[in-house]
Protein backbone atom coordinates (compact mmCIF):
# COMPACT_ATOMS: atom_id res chain seq x y z
CA UNK A 1 0.00 0.00 0.00
CA UNK A 2 1.72 3.54 -1.14
CA UNK A 3 2.20 6.08 1.54
CA UNK A 4 -0.71 8.29 0.40
CA UNK A 5 -3.41 4.91 0.03
CA UNK A 6 -2.50 4.30 3.81
CA UNK A 7 -2.88 8.20 5.07
CA UNK A 8 -6.21 7.93 3.44
CA UNK A 9 -7.36 4.53 4.85
CA UNK A 10 -6.03 5.99 8.55
CA UNK A 11 -8.53 8.77 7.93
CA UNK A 12 -11.45 6.52 7.34
CA UNK A 13 -10.73 4.08 9.96
CA UNK A 14 -10.29 6.93 12.38
CA UNK A 15 -13.45 8.82 11.38
CA UNK A 16 -15.21 5.42 11.61
CA UNK A 17 -14.41 4.99 15.20
CA UNK A 18 -14.98 8.25 15.98
CA UNK A 19 -18.44 8.15 15.04
CA UNK A 20 -18.88 4.75 16.04
CA UNK A 21 -18.09 6.03 19.69
CA UNK A 22 -19.68 9.55 19.41
CA UNK A 23 -23.40 8.71 18.52
CA UNK A 24 -23.91 7.40 21.74
CA UNK A 25 -23.17 10.05 23.30
CA UNK A 26 -24.56 12.75 21.16
CA UNK A 27 -27.96 10.33 21.77
CA UNK A 28 -27.95 11.00 25.27
CA UNK A 29 -27.34 14.54 24.61
CA UNK A 30 -30.11 14.63 22.09
CA UNK A 31 -32.62 12.16 24.70
CA UNK A 32 -31.79 14.42 27.48
CA UNK A 33 -32.69 17.89 25.92
CA UNK A 34 -35.91 16.42 24.12
CA UNK A 35 -39.34 16.75 25.26
CA UNK A 36 -40.61 13.02 25.36
CA UNK A 37 -44.31 14.18 24.35
CA UNK A 38 -43.99 17.11 22.28
CA UNK A 39 -40.46 16.68 20.62
CA UNK A 40 -39.49 20.05 21.72
CA UNK A 41 -36.17 20.81 22.88
CA UNK A 42 -36.36 21.53 26.02
CA UNK A 43 -33.66 21.51 29.44
CA UNK A 44 -36.48 20.42 31.96
CA UNK A 45 -34.76 17.31 32.39
CA UNK A 46 -31.32 18.83 33.06
CA UNK A 47 -32.78 21.38 35.46
CA UNK A 48 -34.48 18.89 37.33
CA UNK A 49 -30.88 17.64 37.93
CA UNK A 50 -30.70 20.15 40.42
CA UNK A 51 -34.46 20.50 42.01
CA UNK A 52 -35.40 17.00 42.19
CA UNK A 53 -34.89 15.47 45.61
CA UNK A 54 -34.05 11.70 44.85
CA UNK A 55 -31.72 12.60 42.27
CA UNK A 56 -29.75 15.76 44.41
CA UNK A 57 -29.80 12.90 47.63
CA UNK A 58 -28.23 10.49 45.05
CA UNK A 59 -25.53 13.16 44.02
CA UNK A 60 -24.92 13.64 47.54
CA UNK A 61 -24.95 10.25 48.33
CA UNK A 62 -22.18 9.13 45.61
CA UNK A 63 -20.19 12.74 46.00
CA UNK A 64 -19.65 11.54 49.74
CA UNK A 65 -18.63 7.86 48.96
CA UNK A 66 -16.33 9.11 46.58
CA UNK A 67 -14.64 11.49 49.16
CA UNK A 68 -15.35 8.69 52.18
CA UNK A 69 -13.67 5.74 49.71
CA UNK A 70 -10.63 8.03 48.44
CA UNK A 71 -9.99 9.30 52.01
CA UNK A 72 -10.14 5.12 53.17
CA UNK A 73 -7.92 4.00 50.45
CA UNK A 74 -5.18 6.70 50.96
CA UNK A 75 -4.88 5.87 54.46
CA UNK A 76 -4.81 2.09 54.46
CA UNK A 77 -2.74 1.83 50.95
CA UNK A 78 -0.33 4.65 51.20
CA UNK A 79 1.00 3.93 54.67
CA UNK A 80 1.02 0.14 53.64
CA UNK A 81 3.10 0.77 50.18
CA UNK A 82 5.44 2.87 52.31
CA UNK A 83 6.51 0.72 54.61
CA UNK A 84 6.49 -2.24 52.52
CA UNK A 85 9.09 -0.61 50.47
CA UNK A 86 11.13 0.75 53.28
CA UNK A 87 10.99 -1.99 55.94
CA UNK A 88 9.42 -5.42 54.58
CA UNK A 89 10.45 -5.16 50.75
CA UNK A 90 10.00 -9.20 50.95
CA UNK A 91 5.79 -8.77 51.45
CA UNK A 92 5.53 -6.77 47.82
CA UNK A 93 4.98 -9.54 46.54
CA UNK A 94 1.95 -10.05 48.68
CA UNK A 95 0.96 -7.07 49.14
CA UNK A 96 0.39 -6.62 45.09
CA UNK A 97 -1.02 -9.81 44.99
CA UNK A 98 -4.28 -8.67 47.84
CA UNK A 99 -4.31 -5.50 46.00
CA UNK A 100 -4.84 -6.63 42.12
CA UNK A 101 -7.32 -9.68 43.75
CA UNK A 102 -10.29 -7.57 43.06
CA UNK A 103 -9.42 -7.82 39.29
CA UNK A 104 -10.03 -11.71 39.59
CA UNK A 105 -13.03 -12.09 42.06
CA UNK A 106 -16.01 -10.17 40.38
CA UNK A 107 -17.84 -7.40 42.66
CA UNK A 108 -21.09 -9.18 42.49
CA UNK A 109 -19.20 -12.38 43.84
CA UNK A 110 -18.41 -10.13 46.49
CA UNK A 111 -21.70 -8.66 47.30
CA UNK A 112 -23.18 -12.28 47.46
CA UNK A 113 -20.45 -13.32 50.06
CA UNK A 114 -20.36 -10.09 52.41
CA UNK A 115 -23.67 -10.26 53.94
CA UNK A 116 -22.15 -11.37 57.11
CA UNK A 117 -19.85 -8.98 56.85
CA UNK A 118 -22.14 -6.19 56.50
CA UNK A 119 -24.33 -7.15 59.33
CA UNK A 120 -21.28 -6.32 61.43
CA UNK A 121 -21.00 -3.02 59.66
CA UNK A 122 -24.58 -2.08 60.00
CA UNK A 123 -24.29 -3.26 63.58
CA UNK A 124 -22.02 -1.26 65.17
CA UNK A 125 -21.76 1.82 62.46
CA UNK A 126 -25.29 2.13 61.60
CA UNK A 127 -27.32 1.38 58.24
CA UNK A 128 -26.45 4.12 55.95
CA UNK A 129 -25.50 4.14 52.25
CA UNK A 130 -22.14 5.72 53.60
CA UNK A 131 -21.17 1.91 54.78
CA UNK A 132 -20.79 1.03 51.15
CA UNK A 133 -17.30 3.20 51.30
CA UNK A 134 -16.04 -0.21 53.07
CA UNK A 135 -16.07 -2.31 50.36
CA UNK A 136 -15.32 0.43 47.55
CA UNK A 137 -11.69 0.91 49.22
CA UNK A 138 -11.36 -2.89 48.33
CA UNK A 139 -12.67 -1.93 44.45
CA UNK A 140 -10.55 0.67 43.61
CA UNK A 141 -6.93 -1.10 45.48
CA UNK A 142 -6.26 -2.26 41.88
CA UNK A 143 -6.01 0.62 39.84
CA UNK A 144 -5.13 2.91 43.13
CA UNK A 145 -2.43 0.19 43.64
CA UNK A 146 -1.17 0.56 40.09
CA UNK A 147 -0.77 4.48 40.11
CA UNK A 148 0.85 4.91 43.88
CA UNK A 149 3.14 2.01 42.44
CA UNK A 150 4.35 3.93 39.28
CA UNK A 151 4.86 6.71 41.69
CA UNK A 152 7.00 5.17 44.68
CA UNK A 153 9.09 2.78 41.92
CA UNK A 154 10.46 6.10 40.13
CA UNK A 155 11.51 7.59 44.12
CA UNK A 156 15.23 6.04 45.97
CA UNK A 157 12.64 6.13 48.60
CA UNK A 158 15.39 4.11 51.12
CA UNK A 159 17.87 6.69 50.93
CA UNK A 160 15.17 9.57 51.92
CA UNK A 161 14.03 8.09 54.55
CA UNK A 162 17.45 7.02 55.81
CA UNK A 163 18.39 10.57 55.38
CA UNK A 164 15.51 11.73 57.37
CA UNK A 165 15.97 9.37 60.21
CA UNK A 166 19.37 10.17 60.65
CA UNK A 167 18.30 13.84 61.11
CA UNK A 168 16.22 12.14 64.19
CA UNK A 169 12.79 12.30 62.33
CA UNK A 170 10.26 9.81 63.46
CA UNK A 171 8.57 6.84 60.99
CA UNK A 172 5.13 9.07 61.01
CA UNK A 173 7.52 11.81 59.75
CA UNK A 174 9.00 9.90 56.94
CA UNK A 175 5.97 8.83 55.71
CA UNK A 176 3.38 12.03 55.74
CA UNK A 177 6.25 14.53 55.74
CA UNK A 178 9.06 12.94 53.28
CA UNK A 179 8.06 10.19 51.38
CA UNK A 180 4.40 11.40 50.65
CA UNK A 181 5.08 14.53 49.52
CA UNK A 182 6.90 12.69 46.51
CA UNK A 183 4.70 10.55 45.43
CA UNK A 184 1.58 13.13 45.65
CA UNK A 185 1.22 12.64 41.82
CA UNK A 186 0.79 9.06 41.98
CA UNK A 187 -1.89 9.36 44.82
CA UNK A 188 -3.52 12.34 43.57
CA UNK A 189 -4.27 9.56 40.47
CA UNK A 190 -5.50 6.65 42.17
CA UNK A 191 -7.62 8.94 44.13
CA UNK A 192 -9.11 10.03 40.78
CA UNK A 193 -9.13 7.04 39.24
CA UNK A 194 -11.22 5.99 42.56
CA UNK A 195 -13.64 8.99 42.56
CA UNK A 196 -14.44 7.72 38.75
CA UNK A 197 -15.20 4.04 39.82
CA UNK A 198 -17.18 4.88 42.82
CA UNK A 199 -19.28 6.98 41.25
CA UNK A 200 -20.19 5.05 37.91
CA UNK A 201 -20.16 1.65 40.67
CA UNK A 202 -23.51 -0.23 40.05
CA UNK A 203 -23.15 -3.73 41.31
CA UNK A 204 -22.82 -3.64 44.56
CA UNK A 205 -25.12 -0.70 45.59
CA UNK A 206 -28.28 -1.69 43.59
CA UNK A 207 -28.34 -5.09 44.93
CA UNK A 208 -27.45 -3.63 48.57
CA UNK A 209 -30.91 -1.28 48.31
CA UNK A 210 -28.68 1.55 48.89
CA UNK A 211 -29.51 4.60 46.42
CA UNK A 212 -26.22 5.94 44.84
CA UNK A 213 -26.19 8.28 41.66
CA UNK A 214 -26.18 4.83 38.87
CA UNK A 215 -28.80 3.10 41.34
CA UNK A 216 -31.30 5.89 41.19
CA UNK A 217 -30.68 6.98 37.16
CA UNK A 218 -31.57 3.35 36.43
CA UNK A 219 -34.47 3.78 39.06
CA UNK A 220 -36.07 6.99 37.80
CA UNK A 221 -35.73 6.02 33.57
CA UNK A 222 -39.24 4.28 34.02
CA UNK A 223 -40.82 7.60 35.24
CA UNK A 224 -38.48 10.56 33.73
CA UNK A 225 -36.46 9.26 30.98
CA UNK A 226 -35.05 12.38 29.88
CA UNK A 227 -33.69 13.18 33.71
CA UNK A 228 -31.91 9.76 33.80
CA UNK A 229 -30.36 10.17 30.17
CA UNK A 230 -28.92 13.68 31.54
CA UNK A 231 -27.80 12.12 35.30
CA UNK A 232 -26.17 9.50 33.16
CA UNK A 233 -24.39 11.78 30.37
CA UNK A 234 -23.26 14.00 33.19
CA UNK A 235 -21.64 11.73 35.24
CA UNK A 236 -20.02 10.81 32.43
CA UNK A 237 -18.86 14.05 31.52
CA UNK A 238 -17.67 14.41 35.11
CA UNK A 239 -15.53 11.59 35.45
CA UNK A 240 -14.52 12.23 31.65
CA UNK A 241 -13.15 15.86 33.52
CA UNK A 242 -11.48 13.81 36.16
CA UNK A 243 -9.66 11.16 33.99
CA UNK A 244 -8.56 14.45 31.60
CA UNK A 245 -7.39 15.83 35.04
CA UNK A 246 -5.30 13.02 35.50
CA UNK A 247 -3.63 13.18 32.38
CA UNK A 248 -2.48 16.50 32.16
CA UNK A 249 -1.31 15.20 35.88
CA UNK A 250 0.93 12.56 34.22
CA UNK A 251 2.07 14.84 31.86
CA UNK A 252 3.60 16.96 34.11
CA UNK A 253 5.23 14.01 35.93
CA UNK A 254 7.04 13.40 32.82
CA UNK A 255 8.18 16.72 31.97
CA UNK A 256 9.65 16.69 35.84
CA UNK A 257 11.43 13.21 35.40
CA UNK A 258 12.93 14.37 32.48
CA UNK A 259 14.53 17.14 33.26
CA UNK B 1 19.69 -0.22 44.11
CA UNK B 2 22.96 -1.44 44.25
CA UNK B 3 24.07 2.21 44.83
CA UNK B 4 21.89 2.61 48.07
CA UNK B 5 22.95 -1.08 49.14
CA UNK B 6 25.86 0.34 51.37
CA UNK B 7 23.67 2.37 53.33
CA UNK B 8 20.51 -0.26 53.44
CA UNK B 9 22.07 -2.11 56.57
CA UNK B 10 21.10 0.54 59.00
CA UNK B 11 17.53 0.23 58.25
CA UNK B 12 17.02 -2.97 56.65
CA UNK B 13 19.24 -5.00 58.90
CA UNK B 14 19.18 -6.25 62.47
CA UNK B 15 22.17 -4.32 63.73
CA UNK B 16 19.12 -0.86 63.43
CA UNK B 17 17.58 -3.06 66.22
CA UNK B 18 18.76 -1.01 69.55
CA UNK B 19 18.56 2.25 67.73
CA UNK B 20 14.85 1.92 66.43
CA UNK B 21 13.00 1.24 70.02
CA UNK B 22 10.46 -1.02 71.13
CA UNK B 23 8.10 -0.99 67.77
CA UNK B 24 11.18 -2.66 65.96
CA UNK B 25 10.91 -5.38 68.31
CA UNK B 26 7.46 -6.79 67.48
CA UNK B 27 9.00 -6.28 64.07
CA UNK B 28 8.01 -4.17 61.37
CA UNK B 29 5.82 -6.51 59.51
CA UNK B 30 3.12 -5.26 62.31
CA UNK B 31 2.79 -2.36 60.34
CA UNK B 32 1.04 -4.59 57.13
CA UNK B 33 -1.84 -5.69 59.87
CA UNK B 34 -4.30 -2.85 58.95
CA UNK B 35 -3.91 -3.54 55.75
CA UNK B 36 -4.03 -7.74 55.94
CA UNK B 37 -6.88 -7.07 58.33
CA UNK B 38 -8.73 -4.73 56.28
CA UNK B 39 -8.57 -6.94 53.13
CA UNK B 40 -9.12 -10.23 54.91
CA UNK B 41 -12.47 -8.95 56.12
CA UNK B 42 -13.60 -7.08 53.25
CA UNK B 43 -12.59 -9.50 50.39
CA UNK B 44 -11.19 -12.64 51.55
CA UNK B 45 -14.10 -13.46 54.20
CA UNK B 46 -16.64 -12.56 51.45
CA UNK B 47 -14.92 -14.96 49.27
CA UNK B 48 -14.74 -17.54 51.95
CA UNK B 49 -18.72 -16.95 52.71
CA UNK B 50 -19.53 -17.64 48.69
CA UNK B 51 -16.98 -21.09 48.72
CA UNK B 52 -18.72 -22.50 51.49
CA UNK B 53 -22.22 -21.53 51.40
CA UNK B 54 -22.04 -23.48 47.72
CA UNK B 55 -21.42 -26.32 49.34
CA UNK B 56 -24.17 -26.04 51.91
CA UNK B 57 -27.83 -27.30 51.56
CA UNK B 58 -31.09 -25.20 53.18
CA UNK B 59 -30.90 -27.46 56.70
CA UNK B 60 -27.19 -25.77 57.00
CA UNK B 61 -25.61 -29.13 56.41
CA UNK B 62 -22.65 -30.05 54.11
CA UNK B 63 -24.03 -31.37 50.92
CA UNK B 64 -23.40 -30.81 46.79
CA UNK B 65 -27.13 -29.90 46.33
CA UNK B 66 -26.58 -26.76 45.12
CA UNK B 67 -23.28 -27.37 42.98
CA UNK B 68 -25.23 -30.52 40.87
CA UNK B 69 -27.74 -27.49 40.34
CA UNK B 70 -25.28 -25.78 38.42
CA UNK B 71 -25.96 -28.75 35.97
CA UNK B 72 -29.32 -27.55 35.62
CA UNK B 73 -30.60 -26.40 31.90
CA UNK B 74 -31.32 -22.77 33.35
CA UNK B 75 -27.74 -22.52 35.05
CA UNK B 76 -26.05 -24.56 32.12
CA UNK B 77 -27.91 -22.07 29.46
CA UNK B 78 -27.23 -18.92 31.42
CA UNK B 79 -23.45 -19.99 31.65
CA UNK B 80 -23.44 -20.84 27.86
CA UNK B 81 -24.83 -17.26 27.18
CA UNK B 82 -22.21 -15.52 29.30
CA UNK B 83 -19.13 -17.26 27.70
CA UNK B 84 -20.79 -17.02 24.27
CA UNK B 85 -21.11 -13.28 24.77
CA UNK B 86 -18.10 -12.69 26.58
CA UNK B 87 -16.15 -14.42 23.87
CA UNK B 88 -17.57 -12.88 20.94
CA UNK B 89 -17.44 -9.13 22.56
CA UNK B 90 -13.79 -9.98 23.55
CA UNK B 91 -13.21 -11.17 19.98
CA UNK B 92 -14.89 -8.08 18.57
CA UNK B 93 -13.18 -5.60 21.20
CA UNK B 94 -9.54 -7.38 20.56
CA UNK B 95 -9.61 -7.01 16.86
CA UNK B 96 -10.89 -3.45 16.59
CA UNK B 97 -8.94 -2.38 19.55
CA UNK B 98 -6.04 -3.27 18.43
CA UNK B 99 -6.54 -1.76 15.23
CA UNK B 100 -7.47 1.46 16.82
CA UNK B 101 -4.17 1.29 19.28
CA UNK B 102 -2.36 0.70 16.09
CA UNK B 103 -4.11 3.81 14.07
CA UNK B 104 -3.06 5.86 17.39
CA UNK B 105 0.46 4.32 18.16
CA UNK B 106 1.70 5.61 14.43
CA UNK B 107 0.97 9.21 15.60
CA UNK B 108 3.44 10.60 18.25
CA UNK B 109 2.54 11.11 22.13
CA UNK B 110 2.19 14.95 21.94
CA UNK B 111 -0.55 14.02 19.16
CA UNK B 112 -4.04 15.61 19.67
CA UNK B 113 -5.78 12.36 18.31
CA UNK B 114 -4.29 9.96 20.24
CA UNK B 115 -4.00 12.53 23.32
CA UNK B 116 -8.25 12.20 22.52
CA UNK B 117 -8.35 8.71 21.95
CA UNK B 118 -6.73 7.71 24.99
CA UNK B 119 -8.43 10.04 27.10
CA UNK B 120 -12.04 8.80 25.50
CA UNK B 121 -10.76 5.07 25.82
CA UNK B 122 -9.84 5.87 29.43
CA UNK B 123 -13.43 7.13 30.54
CA UNK B 124 -15.38 4.37 28.30
CA UNK B 125 -13.48 1.64 29.95
CA UNK B 126 -13.45 2.64 33.35
CA UNK B 127 -16.45 4.53 34.14
CA UNK B 128 -19.57 2.69 35.11
CA UNK B 129 -21.83 0.22 32.78
CA UNK B 130 -24.81 2.00 33.59
CA UNK B 131 -24.46 5.18 31.58
CA UNK B 132 -23.29 2.81 28.58
CA UNK B 133 -25.90 0.99 28.53
CA UNK B 134 -28.10 4.31 28.42
CA UNK B 135 -26.05 5.72 25.96
CA UNK B 136 -27.26 2.86 23.78
CA UNK B 137 -30.95 3.01 25.21
CA UNK B 138 -30.85 6.66 23.57
CA UNK B 139 -29.54 5.86 20.47
CA UNK B 140 -31.60 2.29 19.20
CA UNK B 141 -34.30 2.26 21.84
CA UNK B 142 -37.45 3.73 22.35
CA UNK B 143 -37.56 7.46 20.66
CA UNK B 144 -33.81 6.93 20.16
CA UNK B 145 -31.64 8.77 18.08
CA UNK B 146 -30.67 6.15 15.34
CA UNK B 147 -34.49 5.07 15.83
CA UNK B 148 -35.99 8.47 14.48
CA UNK B 149 -32.84 8.71 11.84
CA UNK B 150 -34.02 5.08 10.69
CA UNK B 151 -38.07 5.46 11.06
CA UNK B 152 -37.72 9.20 8.76
CA UNK B 153 -35.62 7.19 5.80
CA UNK B 154 -36.30 4.00 6.18
CA UNK B 155 -39.95 4.00 7.77
CA UNK B 156 -38.81 1.13 10.29
CA UNK B 157 -40.47 0.98 13.33
CA UNK B 158 -40.01 3.85 15.69
CA UNK B 159 -39.99 1.97 18.99
CA UNK B 160 -36.53 1.10 18.54
CA UNK B 161 -34.66 -1.74 17.72
CA UNK B 162 -36.11 -5.40 19.70
CA UNK B 163 -32.75 -7.44 19.40
CA UNK B 164 -31.25 -4.65 22.07
CA UNK B 165 -32.43 -6.05 24.74
CA UNK B 166 -31.18 -9.71 23.87
CA UNK B 167 -27.84 -11.13 23.27
CA UNK B 168 -27.11 -9.16 19.97
CA UNK B 169 -27.68 -5.61 21.82
CA UNK B 170 -25.58 -7.02 25.14
CA UNK B 171 -22.78 -7.96 22.43
CA UNK B 172 -23.01 -4.11 20.75
CA UNK B 173 -23.15 -2.55 24.12
CA UNK B 174 -19.83 -4.48 25.82
CA UNK B 175 -18.32 -4.10 22.69
CA UNK B 176 -18.68 -0.11 23.10
CA UNK B 177 -16.25 -0.38 26.17
CA UNK B 178 -14.29 -3.64 25.31
CA UNK B 179 -12.51 -1.70 22.10
CA UNK B 180 -11.54 1.47 24.43
CA UNK B 181 -10.02 -1.24 27.42
CA UNK B 182 -7.99 -2.69 24.81
CA UNK B 183 -6.79 0.10 23.31
CA UNK B 184 -5.70 0.75 27.18
CA UNK B 185 -4.02 -2.28 27.82
CA UNK B 186 -2.19 -2.95 23.85
CA UNK B 187 -0.94 0.32 23.73
CA UNK B 188 1.89 0.15 25.88
CA UNK B 189 3.04 -3.53 23.36
CA UNK B 190 2.23 -1.65 20.11
CA UNK B 191 4.87 0.99 21.61
CA UNK B 192 7.41 -1.75 22.66
CA UNK B 193 7.62 -2.46 18.98
CA UNK B 194 11.05 -1.05 18.63
CA UNK B 195 11.61 0.55 14.93
CA UNK B 196 15.20 -1.03 14.88
CA UNK B 197 13.51 -4.45 14.47
CA UNK B 198 11.77 -3.29 11.64
CA UNK B 199 15.13 -1.68 10.21
CA UNK B 200 16.94 -4.82 10.77
CA UNK B 201 14.15 -6.90 8.78
CA UNK B 202 14.10 -4.51 6.18
CA UNK B 203 17.83 -4.54 5.75
CA UNK B 204 18.05 -8.44 5.98
CA UNK B 205 15.95 -8.31 2.81
CA UNK B 206 12.55 -8.73 4.34
CA UNK B 207 9.48 -6.94 2.35
CA UNK B 208 6.56 -5.27 4.23
CA UNK B 209 4.45 -8.50 4.27
CA UNK B 210 7.28 -10.43 5.37
CA UNK B 211 8.18 -8.16 8.31
CA UNK B 212 4.51 -8.43 9.70
CA UNK B 213 3.68 -12.08 9.68
CA UNK B 214 7.29 -12.96 10.78
CA UNK B 215 8.23 -10.63 13.11
CA UNK B 216 5.69 -7.97 14.45
CA UNK B 217 2.70 -10.80 14.50
CA UNK B 218 4.94 -13.40 16.84
CA UNK B 219 6.03 -10.83 19.01
CA UNK B 220 2.58 -9.34 19.20
CA UNK B 221 0.82 -12.62 19.97
CA UNK B 222 1.15 -13.18 23.52
CA UNK B 223 0.26 -9.27 24.56
CA UNK B 224 -2.79 -9.88 22.10
CA UNK B 225 -4.26 -12.96 23.31
CA UNK B 226 -3.06 -11.75 27.37
CA UNK B 227 -5.01 -8.38 26.43
CA UNK B 228 -7.94 -10.68 24.76
CA UNK B 229 -8.08 -13.05 27.94
CA UNK B 230 -8.73 -9.71 30.22
CA UNK B 231 -11.24 -8.20 28.02
CA UNK B 232 -12.63 -11.96 28.40
CA UNK B 233 -12.46 -11.90 31.91
CA UNK B 234 -13.81 -8.03 32.06
CA UNK B 235 -16.81 -8.96 29.94
CA UNK B 236 -17.91 -12.22 31.83
CA UNK B 237 -17.81 -10.08 35.58
CA UNK B 238 -19.69 -7.44 34.35
CA UNK B 239 -23.16 -6.78 35.76
CA UNK B 240 -24.33 -3.09 35.30
CA UNK B 241 -24.74 -3.05 31.91
CA UNK B 242 -27.09 -6.19 31.52
CA UNK B 243 -28.76 -5.22 34.42
CA UNK B 244 -29.36 -1.65 33.64
CA UNK B 245 -30.25 -2.61 30.11
CA UNK B 246 -32.33 -5.90 31.22
CA UNK B 247 -34.64 -5.45 33.91
CA UNK B 248 -36.39 -8.88 33.80
CA UNK B 249 -34.68 -11.73 32.82
CA UNK B 250 -32.18 -13.74 33.47
CA UNK B 251 -30.23 -15.43 30.30
CA UNK B 252 -26.81 -15.03 31.65
CA UNK B 253 -25.34 -15.95 34.73
CA UNK B 254 -24.46 -12.85 36.30
CA UNK B 255 -28.49 -11.72 35.98
CA UNK B 256 -29.06 -15.42 37.34
CA UNK B 257 -27.33 -14.42 40.18
CA UNK B 258 -29.73 -11.38 40.85
CA UNK B 259 -32.55 -13.44 40.04
CA UNK B 260 -31.93 -15.54 42.84
CA UNK B 261 -30.65 -12.67 45.31
CA UNK B 262 -33.90 -11.16 44.85
CA UNK B 263 -36.25 -14.03 44.84
CA UNK B 264 -34.84 -15.05 48.23
CA UNK B 265 -38.15 -15.76 49.29
CA UNK B 266 -38.20 -19.02 47.40
CA UNK B 267 -36.36 -21.85 49.29
CA UNK B 268 -32.73 -22.78 48.72
CA UNK B 269 -32.64 -19.47 46.28
CA UNK B 270 -30.05 -17.87 48.40
CA UNK B 271 -27.50 -20.68 48.34
CA UNK B 272 -28.22 -21.48 44.22
CA UNK B 273 -27.01 -17.70 44.68
CA UNK B 274 -23.09 -18.83 46.33
CA UNK B 275 -23.20 -22.34 43.92
CA UNK B 276 -23.72 -19.81 40.76
CA UNK B 277 -20.94 -16.75 42.09
CA UNK B 278 -18.57 -19.61 42.42
CA UNK B 279 -18.77 -20.85 39.34
CA UNK B 280 -18.02 -17.10 38.36
CA UNK B 281 -14.92 -16.69 40.40
CA UNK B 282 -13.70 -20.02 39.23
CA UNK B 283 -13.74 -19.13 34.91
CA UNK B 284 -12.84 -15.73 35.69
CA UNK B 285 -9.87 -16.92 37.92
CA UNK B 286 -8.65 -19.76 35.11
CA UNK B 287 -8.97 -16.46 32.59
CA UNK B 288 -7.10 -14.20 34.67
CA UNK B 289 -4.43 -16.90 35.66
CA UNK B 290 -3.52 -17.70 31.77
CA UNK B 291 -3.33 -13.65 31.46
CA UNK B 292 -0.80 -13.72 34.04
CA UNK B 293 1.40 -16.35 32.50
CA UNK B 294 0.81 -14.42 28.80
CA UNK B 295 2.15 -11.43 30.56
CA UNK B 296 5.28 -12.99 31.62
CA UNK B 297 5.86 -14.45 28.45
CA UNK B 298 5.28 -11.06 26.87
CA UNK B 299 7.39 -9.28 29.09
CA UNK B 300 10.37 -10.86 27.81
CA UNK B 301 10.53 -8.73 24.43
CA UNK B 302 7.92 -5.94 24.59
Amino acid sequence: MSAAAWRVTRWILLIAFATYFLIPLAALLNFSTKDPLTRERSLAAWRALAQDPTMTEAITTSLLLAVLTVVGMVVLLVPTMIWVKLRVPRATRLVEFLCLLPLTIPALVILVGMKNVYAWVNYLVGDSPLTLAFVYVVLVLPYSYRAIDASLGSLDATTLAEAARSLGASWFTVITRVILPNIWPGVLGGAFIAVALVLGEFTIASLSHYNTLPVVIVFINKADAPESMAAALASLLFAALLLVLLSFLDRRRHHSGGK
Amino acid sequence: MSDTAPLAGPTAGPAAEPRTGRSFRIGPSVGLLPFLVYVFVFLVIPTITVAVGAFRDDDGGYSLTKIRLLGDDTALTALKNSLVLSFSSAALGAVLGALLAYLVVTAPPTNIIRRVVTAVCGVLAQFGGVTLAFAWMATLGFNGLLTQVLADTLGTEESGVPWLYGMRGLVLVYTYFQIPLMVIVFLPALEGLQPQWREAAVNLGATTRQYWTQVAFPLLRPAFLGSALLLFANAFAAYATAAALISQGSFITPLLIRNSLTSEVLLGQRNFGFALALEMVVVVALVMSLYAWLLKRTSRWL
